[in-house]
């Protein structure tokens, strides 16, 4: 589990680093910076981003920010579904487990679970798109075939039924198949994109200078191509986390005692009338990460859009 | 005309096969087999299980296996449901309409919520009732479907009193009420889990709604109109909102996924007896073949629903009839 916190977070340390480094040592007109600028102009987008690294740092200093164990259960007769109070800002579980050391916990499976599968289905997503694109013609279109067949399968149905049929699943396979499921819009977004920088002038230059193909794809199409992925990640991972937690609410996504916020919020659901703090407070905090990374990919897509003058 | 509506449904035959195979796979895949869950216990003769797997035909080769499955589908035999101890067909027959009318009437109210909202929201552009209420939708499209019909559960039905807590209808009184009594009583129902789904779904038309109304309000023909001297109210609702619904059929179209998916957790917390919830009790029972066929019934939904969506622009639409 400590070894996926540690790699979701240098994978998002990663990827705003290198924004920010090409965004820096560019010169002053390219696009990243000026899309930097933007989204610095852009206050909701910007609060967005510094609640969303606000969440991360919580949820990296969970072991030092939790005031209780997130799985002690100090004593399950007296301590046990406390309302909320100064010792224990969220109540605590029937279990007598404190909810707020339990949210900074679950804030970073549910993140890591969430950064991870979307790195997946990012990965896929392009690579998928970026090939029916660029080859074309039939290829092409079995290909996208194949997606609008995909794109028909209610996404939380069918992880609801291969999940429960593989139960238990380990954490690593959770993310795969969240992954796995959740790259076909990507796909689509990438191979628009392809199609029509396939015939631009640059394209054709450079292969009029006897580029090949991997390197017309590698130096000349994917980097125009990152933009709307950047975007499509954004709001795939809000969308990520929702699935997570209603997988986790049925008990077949991440499983006790690991807490992640959707399977806090079953611990309270058939005690909902009366011990209304359970449920919740992990709720809150699935609403205030999913929308600023909604707002964040809004900003993005504003900001990142070449089309959009300033004035 | 006719010929594009016959080549959509051959593309959405298409699709079924596809789905219909993956999700065969998907059952061979799993570990144990349809009647594992029943018949895998240590106290089961070992003739008795080589007999039934016989009976059901899990000791044939894969692809006979396959070739039965399709058969099987197009008679829309799902198979037999051991924790049910009835078909398939039949477990789904008796919950599928229930899960239909709380998307009908959700549907509706997302559509009538939405578009009035994204109306009002591109009357208002720019100022502060368009700012808050596009804030506010994004706060209900950000929330996970289960935890909403929580909140409202617990607010509405606990806190306040004012609805019924779950089920379809009461499960005392019912028998002794009558006719427009039942209805006022399953309507009285229906209000929570219904408007739970209609919340999520109406927060996205409304942002779908409002990009399109003001995608339309920057053509030239709007600027004629105001030229003209036409009232703004009357650009609005004559010129604009005309053009920019035509984008929003589309999205009946790709709603029904979300409101198929929505329906699973509402009808959970709600305890309302359709798709949704055999769904989630078949997760504990292991249940095979209801599970898939829960999957596909589903999918061949979205692909109805989209084929309708993609008629009735055909039909509303003329430029798309002429390609």
């Amino acid at each position: 589990m400590h070894t996926l916190v540690w790699i979701a977070a240098a994978v998002l340390t990663t990827l705003i680093c290198g924004a920010v480094a090409r965004a820096g040592d560019a010169d002053s007109g390219s696009p990243w910076r000026v899309a930097l600028t933007r989204l610095r102009d852009n206050h909701v987008a910007f609060l967005a981003l510094c609640v969303i690294v606000g969440l991360l740092v919580m949820a990296v200093l969970a072991p030092w920010l939790a005031p209780y164990s997130p799985i002690a259960q100090p004593d399950i007769v007296r301590l046990k579904n406390l309302p909320p109070s100064l010792a224990h800002p969220f109540g605590t579980d029937f279990a007598s487990r404190d909810v707020f050391s339990r949210a900074l916990y679950g804030a970073r499976v549910s993140l890591s679970v969430a950064l991870l599968a979307i790195v997946v289905s990012a990965s896929v997503g392009t690579a998928y798109g970026a090939i029916a694109g660029y080859v074309g013609g039939n290829v092409d279109t079995i290909m996208m075939r194949l997606i609008d067949a995909a794109l028909s399968v209610p996404r939380i149905l069918l992880l609801i039924a291969v999940l429960a049929l593989w139960a238990p699943v380990p954490l690593p396979v959770l993310i795969l198949l969240l992954g796995l499921t959740g790259w076909f819009g990507v796909s689509r977004v990438v191979r628009a994109q392809v199609l029509s920088l396939r015939e631009r002038d640059m394209v054709v230059a450079a292969r009029a200078l006897g580029a090949s193909d991997r390197q017309i794809l590698w130096r000349h199409i994917l980097p125009n191509v990152l933009s709307p992925v950047i975007v499509s990640i954004t709001l795939g991972i809000a969308n990520v986390l929702i699935v997570e937690a209603g997988l986790s609410y049925l008990g077949v996504g991440v499983r006790p005692p690991a807490a992640s916020w959707g399977n806090m919020i079953l611990d309270g659901a058939d005690e909902i009338a009366s011990l209304w703090w359970i449920s919740t407070f992990p709720g809150l905090a699935i609403v205030i990460t999913v929308m600023a990374f909604n707002l964040l990919g809004d900003g993005l897509r504003d900001a990142l859009d070449p089309r959009q003058v300033d004035g | 005309m006719l010929r594009l509506l016959l080549r959509r449904a051959a593309h959405g035959v298409l699709i079924i096969w596809l789905v219909a195979t993956a999700t065969f796979f998907l059952l061979h895949l799993a570990p144990g087999d349809p009647i594992a869950a029943s018949l895998d216990s240590p106290l089961t003769p070992p003739a008795v299980r080589t007999h039934y797997r016989h009976v059901y035909g899990l000791d044939q080769p894969l692809s006979v296996q396959y070739g039965r499955w399709l058969v099987m589908m197009t008679h829309g035999d799902f198979g037999f449901s051991f924790p049910h101890r009835r078909p398939v067909s039949a477990v789904i027959a008796s919950a599928l309409p229930n899960t239909l009318l709380l998307m009908g009437v959700a549907l509706v109210l997302a559509f009538a919520a939405g578009i009035a909202l994204g109306i009002i929201q591109a009357r208002h552009r720019g100022r502060p009732l368009d700012w808050s209420l596009g804030l506010g939708s994004l706060f209900f499209y950000s929330m996970p479907d289960f935890w909403l019909a929580l909140m409202l559960l617990f607010l509405f039905a606990f806190v306040w009193r004012l609805f019924p807590v779950t089920g379809m209808f009461d499960p005392v009184m019912y028998p002794y009420y009558g006719f427009w009594q039942r209805i006022g009583d399953r309507l009285w129902h229906l209000v929570l889990p219904a408007c739970t789904l209609a919340l999520l779904s109406a927060a996205a038309i409304a942002r779908f709604q409002r990009a399109a109304l003001l995608d339309v309000a920057g053509e030239d023909f709007v600027l004629t109109a105001r030229a003209k001297g036409v009232t703004e109210r009357r650009v609005l609702m004559h010129h604009v909102l005309r053009n920019a619904l035509l984008p929003v059929i589309t999205l009946f179209g790709l709603a029904l996924p979300v409101l198929l998916g929505g329906s699973v957790f509402i009808e959970k917390v709600f305890s309302w007896p359709g798709m949704g919830l055999l769904t989630v009790e078949a997760i504990g029972t292991r249940d095979y073949p209801l599970l898939c066929a829960a999957v596909v019934i589903a999918s061949v939904l979205v692909i109805a629903g989209s084929f309708i969506a993609d008629a009735l622009y055909a039909v509303v639409d003329p430029r798309v009839r002429l390609e």
